[in-house]
């Protein structure tokens, strides 16, 4: 049994559940049995049943993590795409990010706290709409869980990547644009690779929300955190 | 040959994000400024898209599977998510449908306002 904490090891079963995840979606065609959260679930039911630690199964899983820091810089490629259109409406822009930001972080608290969230809890989810290396260093910034900012991160990302397009529609947010950039300011860059699947031109404006909003909600959030009541 | 190239185009302007972290202090992910130089050194012509173009696609085109062991972190946290999951579930999805909302409904509104923009500052929209 000393094998299945071979990292080699895990690392392939984490390739097999995703794969395996996906192909459950495709015949079923239910967009709720998305491959990233099944293969998360499997994998997780498997640990705690061969009785593997995170840590032990980080030894693998690392090896995928590592690609996420050069796949974030390989969104540069849509965004270069969209330029001229970025150019056209900075200011229309900039507003939506502002008020997407301090939108997101203020309801996320005052939820969380109706709802009775512990301190430490509201502090791991405030940071929740932006891509995990940027909401892990804003939880353990202002006094939050880190791994549980990731775990929220992801799931949100889901979320939003699965929901926003309708949420947006039921909205009445009819412009590609406005689309692509609500999903990528809400849902970062697990809906970012949802809206890239529609089309790269919401793929590319989503990848823009995603950016803005990850530099805003790191520069601000600490204050709006402060001036909600909380010393951080 | 070319993806060997590529690849290390992508990972050349990583590194420059955490060069620009290192040299400045500033709290933003070096990933992040690394995907801005990235966009603007193909907007001035410093690179070109063929050489970033394969592996950026890949990437890009699979993101959310790198986000898989990310996630599996839960596992460490089971204890106070099975405490406290209602918050957590509650203020996550409405805080997710609201960010949709204010986002696109802002853009959408401003953009209207705002378009045709003047060609010049000092002249109002009529």
């Amino acid at each position: 049994m000393e094998f299945l904490t071979n990292k080699f090891f895990l690392l392939a079963l984490t390739f097999a559940a995703y794969i395996g995840g996906c192909l459950i979606q495709r015949r079923t065609g239910v967009r709720l049995l998305n491959p990233i959260l099944l293969a998360i679930a499997a994998m997780i039911a498997f640990l705690s049943l061969a009785g593997i630690d995170y840590d032990t199964y980080k030894t693998g899983g690392d090896y995928i993590d590592f690609w996420l820091k050069p796949a974030v810089v390989a969104l540069g490629v849509p965004l270069y795409k969209q330029l001229e259109s970025i150019k056209k409406q900075m200011i229309p822009l900039l507003a939506a990010e502002m008020a997407g930001c301090i939108a997101g972080v203020v309801s996320v608290v005052l939820v969380a706290e109706a709802l009775g969230a512990s301190r430490e809890v509201v502090m791991s989810l405030a940071p929740k709409a932006v891509t995990t290396p940027i909401a892990m260093e804003i939880s353990a910034a202002v006094g939050g869980i880190p791994p549980l900012t990731a775990a929220v991160v992801v799931c949100t990302g889901i979320f939003g990547g699965m929901t926003g397009f309708s949420i947006v529609r039921l909205g009445h947010v009819n412009s590609p644009i406005a689309t692509g950039l609500s999903i990528g300011t809400a849902a970062h860059a697990v809906g970012t690779s949802a809206a890239m699947e529609r089309s790269d031109r919401y793929g590319a404006f989503s990848s823009l929300g995603l950016t803005l909003n990850g530099l805003l909600t790191a520069l601000l959030a600490p204050f709006i955190l402060r001036l909600m009541g909380y010393a951080v | 040959m070319k993806m060997i190239l590529q690849c290390g185009v992508l990972f050349a302007y990583l590194a420059l994000g955490e060069l620009v972290v290192w040299l400045t202090g500033i709290p933003v992910p070096s990933s992040i400024i690394g995907m801005i130089l990235l966009a603007l050194s193909l907007k001035v012509g410093v690179i070109r898209l063929s050489h970033v173009e394969k592996p950026a696609d890949f990437l890009v085109h699979n993101l959310g599977f790198f986000f898989v062991p990310a996630g599996i972190g839960l596992m460490r946290c089971l204890d106070t998510v099975g405490r406290e999951w209602v918050p957590i579930v509650g203020a996550s999805v409405v805080s997710t449908v609201v960010i949709l909302l204010v986002t696109g409904q802002v853009h959408q509104r401003v953009r209207r306002m705002s378009f045709p923009l003047p060609r010049r500052s000092g002249q109002t929209p009529s």
